[in-house]
């Protein structure tokens, strides 16, 4: 039984871990912010869950769970938040959401 | 040991969202890179946490979301009041 809970404790960091690094990659080479903040999203969501539904796995029912709980928890929360704030601070200040060509970034009057 | 691919994930992506804030090329990149880099931050050190075996590294965690979540806020509100007052300047000036 310990050993099945190890092996899916594993799993869910390894594939915790390629999520968070797929995001990153995807941050650092989209075209433009929208873009990069759909990348960002996924290692904010995807792969904090994962990563920390390995750890919870292995930490099993203590403390350390309910910390962990706390933590998903209040990521899940402000990571939205976050992102919405950012992209309404982006809109106001003119940044325009085009990827279709003609690319033309002006400000908006 | 599971934890040490994690953690080079991580620190791989912490890297490439540092130089996603590097090179910009506008502010609001670098702030997406620099909340990225603390959410990432935030797991790093809830893994570390079981890595070195000290739970204790969970408050930090928890801490470090916190403060995260409060200075991207605070940073968006200013660049969002400075944007909307160039933008009531450049109304006045036609």
């Amino acid at each position: 039984m310990a050993m099945v809970v190890d092996v899916a404790s594993w799993v869910l960091l390894t594939v915790g871990g390629f999520f968070v690094l797929v995001g990153g990659i995807g941050a650092l080479r989209m075209p433009d912010l929208y873009t990069r903040m759909h990348a960002a999203s996924v290692t904010d969501s995807l792969g904090a869950m994962l990563v920390l539904g390995g750890l919870v796995l292995q930490a099993g029912i203590t403390l350390e769970t309910v910390k962990l709980a706390a933590i998903l928890i209040f990521m899940l929360f402000t990571s939205p938040t976050a992102a919405n704030a950012l992209a309404s601070a982006a809109l106001l200040a003119g940044i325009n959401p085009g990827l279709a060509k003609p690319w033309r970034q002006e400000p908006r009057s | 040991m599971i934890y040490y691919a994690v953690i080079v994930a991580i620190l791989v992506t912490m890297a490439l969202a540092l130089a996603r804030a590097l090179i910009g090329p506008t502010v609001y990149d670098r702030v997406l890179a620099v909340n990225m880099l603390g959410t990432k931050t935030v797991l790093l050190l809830a893994v570390a946490a079981f890595f070195i075996g000290r739970p204790d590294f969970l408050d930090l965690a928890l801490t470090y979301a916190l403060i995260n979540f409060i200075g991207v806020l605070a940073v968006l509100e200013f660049f969002r009041v400075r944007a909307q007052r160039s933008l009531a300047e450049e109304k006045e000036g036609e």
